[in-house]
């Protein structure tokens, strides 16, 4: 398919469906896939700060009983047009462990379709619940042994019966890492600081969130790529919570 | 042979850089001024305890970073284009006066500098001032930072600084931020140097690596 001198790749499926659509159809399915085109393309970093990283801030942190996992919530397209303003990027792969993406999303995507089916096999196979290292590490032998093509780098959070509340990230390389917080995404730079000097081991779900709304909240402020809603997920031993603080909750700072 | 087995390290051919952190900050009665002392020439570190507060004046005083020597120049050029400013005049110069000149100069050679100067100070019209002066702007705030380390503290410092703080509150703002920094920014470290100007004067402070504050680490 050609689009504004541009060759996409389509599936054949995709293909056949644009050519059954017309009008207003028609003109959805094309700014849907440029969309998706400039997302992925979009790994084409354009912050000068650090690495290869699509627009985001994404964080996790231990408390005392659980993990909150969090995002923001803007897909932008090059440095000036938001695509998406409500999207949700912490994607479920199992009951208790999350994961969200830091870099390309059709890597990202492709990734975690694939982790999901082989944690839910294993799963099966293992007649428990999947240890969240299960789940990072299959992640970790898909990012490494892939390092070449891939350009994305994950965080798991979740919690397991033998080890509770954990995160682990895997970077872009395939290195495997445990940490009791953790921050990605081209927003990340802003709040080195803030997360280094705020962060507490042991913090009450309270404090946790407040935390991570905070940090979050702190590099949308500043990154021109990161934005919208604070996406949170609170895992805990009994249940996995979706809190979304709108645009108008966040906290403000001394400047606003 | 000898050149091939040793050959010419590469921080001989790189640009010296103070990769750096700066921070200059208000408080109520004059300012504090904070930077790292590191200066990096590619991967090496050729200078582990540079002071980057460099004084204009008695009560003035600017934060070098970018190329070291492109900020280095800008500095003493200014330092000699305000005594000349001044001339036989008993009064202090104007804080804005100093920062204007520095503007002039990374304005005029925009393309030829990379270098940013943060100047603050204190002076009788209007107390302590910031002024930031990136690529030719000139824009007086509550409180700047610079240098390639700023990106890891922009976070800290929007949740963390307040109108009115006291001295003693300004300076530990200061410190804490540079130390975060440090922690985080490769080209950024060694000690901390912190200069406080209000009314009496400037007092400069040399915060040793040890001596830092410690924040949360595994």
């Amino acid at each position: 398919m050609r689009l504004a001198n541009t060759s996409v790749a389509v599936s054949d499926e995709r293909a056949h469906t644009a050519q059954s659509l017309s009008g207003d159809a028609y003109a959805t399915f094309i700014h849907d896939l440029y969309v998706e085109f400039l997302i992925m393309d979009s790994h084409h970093s354009y912050s000068q700060v650090k690495g290869v990283s699509t627009g985001t801030t994404i964080l996790a942190v231990k408390f005392n009983g659980g993990v909150i996992i969090g995002s923001d919530s803007r897909a932008s397209m090059g440095e000036s047009y938001v695509s998406s303003k409500t999207i949700n990027k912490l994607i479920q792969v199992h009951d208790r462990i999350f994961c969200c993406i830091a870099g390309s999303l059709a890597d990202a995507q492709a990734v975690t379709k694939m982790a999901k089916f082989q944690l839910s096999f294993h799963s099966i196979q293992m007649e428990s619940p999947p240890l969240v290292k299960a789940a990072a590490s299959i992640m970790r032998e898909l990012c490494y042994n892939n390092k070449e093509e891939l350009q994305a780098g994950f965080i798991t959070a979740g919690w397991d019966r033998k080890k509770g509340p954990q995160i682990y990230v895997v970077s872009l390389g395939g290195m495997l890492l445990s940490q009791p917080y953790t921050i990605g995404g081209s927003g990340s730079t802003y709040i080195y600081g803030y997360v280094d000097a705020k962060f507490k081991p042991d913090m009450s779900l309270e404090e946790a969130t407040q935390f991570s709304t905070n940090a979050l909240a702190l590099a949308m402020g500043r990154d021109n790529v990161s934005g919208g809603v604070v996406h949170l997920v609170v895992i805990t031993e009994a249940e996995v919570k979706h809190v979304v603080v709108p645009g108008n909750k966040l906290p403000k700072f001394h400047d606003e | 042979m000898s050149e091939e087995l040793f050959p010419e390290p590469e921080w001989l051919s790189e640009e010296v850089k103070t990769g750096t952190t700066i921070i200059a900050v208000t408080f109520d009665g004059g300012v504090v001024l904070g930077s790292d002392s590191r200066v990096s020439a590619g991967e090496s570190v050729v200078n582990r305890v540079m002071n980057k507060l460099s004084p204009l004046h008695d009560k003035i005083y600017c934060a070098l970073s970018g190329s070291a020597a492109d900020a280095q120049t800008i500095a003493e050029i200014v330092n000699y284009q305000l005594d000349v400013h001044i001339g036989h005049s008993e009064d202090d110069p104007l804080v804005c006066s100093a920062a204007t000149l520095v503007k002039n100069i990374s304005y005029k050679y925009k393309e030829e500098l990379s270098a940013h100067l943060i100047v603050a100070g204190w002076d009788r019209k209007k107390g302590g001032q910031v002024y930031a002066t990136l690529n030719g702007l000139l824009s007086r705030q509550p409180f700047a930072i610079g240098g390639s380390g700023s990106f890891y503290i922009n976070g800290f410092v929007d949740a963390e600084y307040r109108k009115n703080m006291t001295k003693r509150e300004s300076q530990e703002f200061v410190v804490n931020a540079l130390t975060l920094a440090m922690g985080r920014d490769g080209s950024s470290g060694g000690v901390a140097y912190v200069v406080t100007i209000d009314k009496d004067g400037a007092e400069e402070k040399c915060v040793l690596g040890n001596e830092l504050p410690k924040f949360f680490d595994e």
